[in-house]
């Protein structure tokens, strides 16, 4: 659903071809050359996911991820995600299953109003990407505490939202552990 | 919602390239390292442009190296960069430190070194959106005549808010500035505490045409410590409310001089030379000493959020702290 921006010819030349992949797919995307990524995804490509907050970077609710590291796409703009790789909340879970943190924000009351869920998944996802790498991981509250600490939630107060984490976390290493022990499990 | 105006967008690669653009926009292109500062001060109708010239892709201005006796950092690295690199976590910790105490995740992520330093001032007026500030009129920096923070008072005094800018000027930082001029590249290299202004409406010294290209700062000798620290209501995303570094030189076990760095307070970083403390012990009564020459000589003011006066008597007990950490197992001593 692409918004009716005015193409009058005098600011023809600001629009601006954007190309970059988003979740995994390769896009070709026209949008005026002052437009966010947030509107980008938003407003041209119908992924409503990321949420527009404060729309001045202080909430985190807008946050995907771009070549891999949580940013918030409020305050980038579209062009500067030229080339690169974008990741929204849409393209967590796989093949119509829910991503473990998402089942575990489910289960566990993690989301009241949603509004800033989708930002707190990809800051979350991006700490279980590095925990996933790890070559010891090992799950702290402090650490999922620094990981989340650029994403504001009105409604939870954290609680829930830090154990989702800690519980997805912990399924992350319970799998690290069990590839590393090899086929034949733990001893 | 809060949509940006319409502007141009340019994305050079070469540094020749983006002081070119610079040089031929007559001062309608602003540069652009993350944006995080820029696009919400443009969001608000602070800042205007008709230009964002990216650096992103500009190569000359990433990278972390030794040059000989000091570290070279490219004004394009981000603040996650420079506070995970090991040769600043080795060489600058209070750098180190600095940078990862700014802001967020996200926007360390995106945040760079040049931006930081380059980072407009704030107020709590001037940071309001249009429709809020039209309540009041204009200020001396936007298109008015009065100060809202100080009424009467005769120019700006919003603050920087730059947390690496005081850890840098307590490691002596230079910064390495280019522009395009006669056809040619121009560079000059100026202290960074000189960089400042006392004047909130144009407190960085640089041209419209010129860039920030890097910083060098002397990597300290064993007889150097520098440190920094930095209040904020959160321990997240929050803006200082007090950053300041201490620098202590020392000679054996005694203090031989050095700076306290105060930032937060005006438009430029205070800085207060450390001379006259040659000769003493690093005990807690030095520590305090040097609490109370921050109160002294430091009066914050009501720019930023929260209480000044609150802010004048929590100062001395943060420069207190950061000195008792700097001094080790040697106060713990005495
Ligand atoms: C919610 C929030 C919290 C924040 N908290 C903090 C904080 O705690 N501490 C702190 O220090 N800052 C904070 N900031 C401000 C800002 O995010 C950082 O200062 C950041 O480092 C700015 O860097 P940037 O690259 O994004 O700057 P930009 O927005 O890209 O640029 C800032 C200014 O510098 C100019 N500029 C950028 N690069 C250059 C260059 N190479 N040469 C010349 N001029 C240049 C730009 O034209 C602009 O005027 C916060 C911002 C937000 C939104
Ligand atoms: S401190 Fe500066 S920006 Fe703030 S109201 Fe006064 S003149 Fe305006
Ligand atoms: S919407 Fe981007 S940080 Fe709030
Ligand atoms: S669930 Fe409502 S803001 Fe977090």
């Amino acid at each position: 659903m692409p918004i009716a921006e005015p193409l009058d010819p005098a600011r023809a030349r600001r629009i601006a071809v954007v190309r970059l992949h988003v979740n995994g797919q390769a896009y070709a995307v026209a949008a005026p050359t002052h437009w966010t990524l947030l509107e980008l995804l938003r407003y041209q490509l119908g992924l409503v996911g990321s949420k527009q907050g404060c729309d001045k970077g202080d909430c985190g609710a807008c946050t995907v991820l771009l070549d891999g590291l949580p940013t918030l796409s409020c305050i980038t703009l579209a062009l500067s995600a030229e080339g690169r790789h974008v990741e929204t909340v849409e393209g967590l879970g796989v093949g119509g299953e829910p991503h473990p943190l998402q089942r575990q924000f489910a289960e566990r009351g993690a989301a009241q109003c949603g509004f800033c869920t989708p930002g707190m998944l990809m800051s979350s996802a991006h700490y279980l990407d590095e925990l996933g790498r790890a070559a010891s991981p090992v799950v702290r509250q402090q650490d999922i505490a620094a990981a989340l600490g650029g994403n504001l939630c009105r409604c939870t107060g954290y609680t829930k939202i830090f154990e989702a984490v800690q519980a997805a976390a912990d399924e992350t290493c319970d799998r690290a552990r069990a590839l590393a022990d090899g086929p034949g499990g733990a001893a | 919602m809060l949509r940006l105006p319409v502007f141009d967008v340019a994305a050079p690669d070469k540094l020749t390239d983006a002081l070119r653009s610079l040089a031929d926009s007559q001062a309608g292109a602003r540069p652009l390292g993350g944006g995080t500062d820029l696009l919400p001060n443009v969001k608000l109708g602070q800042t205007r442009m008709a230009m964002a010239l990216l650096l992103r892709g500009v190569g000359e201005l990433r990278g972390i190296e030794r040059r000989g006796d000091n570290l070279w950092l490219g004004a394009g690295n981000t603040l996650a960069q420079v506070a995970q690199d090991e040769q600043v976590r080795d060489a600058l910790p209070a750098l180190a430190h600095a940078a990862s105490r700014v802001a967020s995740p996200q926007i360390r992520n995106m945040a760079t070194l040049g931006g930081n330093l380059c980072l407009d001032t704030r107020c709590r007026y001037i940071n309001q959106s249009e429709f809020w500030r039209q309540a009041l009129g204009g200020c001396l920096k936007s298109h008015g005549s009065e100060c809202h923070v100080v009424p009467g008072g005769q120019g700006c005094v919003a603050a920087l808010s730059s947390d690496t800018a005081p850890a840098l000027i307590a490691y002596d930082a230079t910064v390495e500035i280019a522009s395009w001029r006669d056809e040619g590249v121009q560079t000059r290299e100026v202290p960074l505490a000189e960089l400042y202004d006392s004047d909130g409406t144009r407190h960085v010294r640089l041209e419209s045409t010129e860039l920030l290209v890097g910083v060098r700062a002397p990597v300290p000798g064993l007889n150097v410590r520098v440190g920094h620290r930095k209040w904020a209501v959160r321990k997240s995303i929050d803006f200082p409310l007090i950053s300041v570094a201490l620098r202590l030189e020392l000679d054996g076990a005694l203090a031989a001089g050095g700076k306290l760095v105060v930032g937060v307070l005006g438009p430029r970083p205070r800085v207060l030379d450390l001379k006259a403390f040659a000769g003493r012990a690093l005990a807690p009564d030095f520590a305090r000493d040097l609490g109370q020459l921050a109160f002294d000589r430091c009066r914050p003011l009501p720019n930023v959020p929260y209480d000044a006066e609150y802010r004048r008597e929590r100062l001395p007990v943060e420069v207190r702290r950061l000195a008792l950490s700097l001094f080790g197992d040697q106060a713990a001593q005495s």
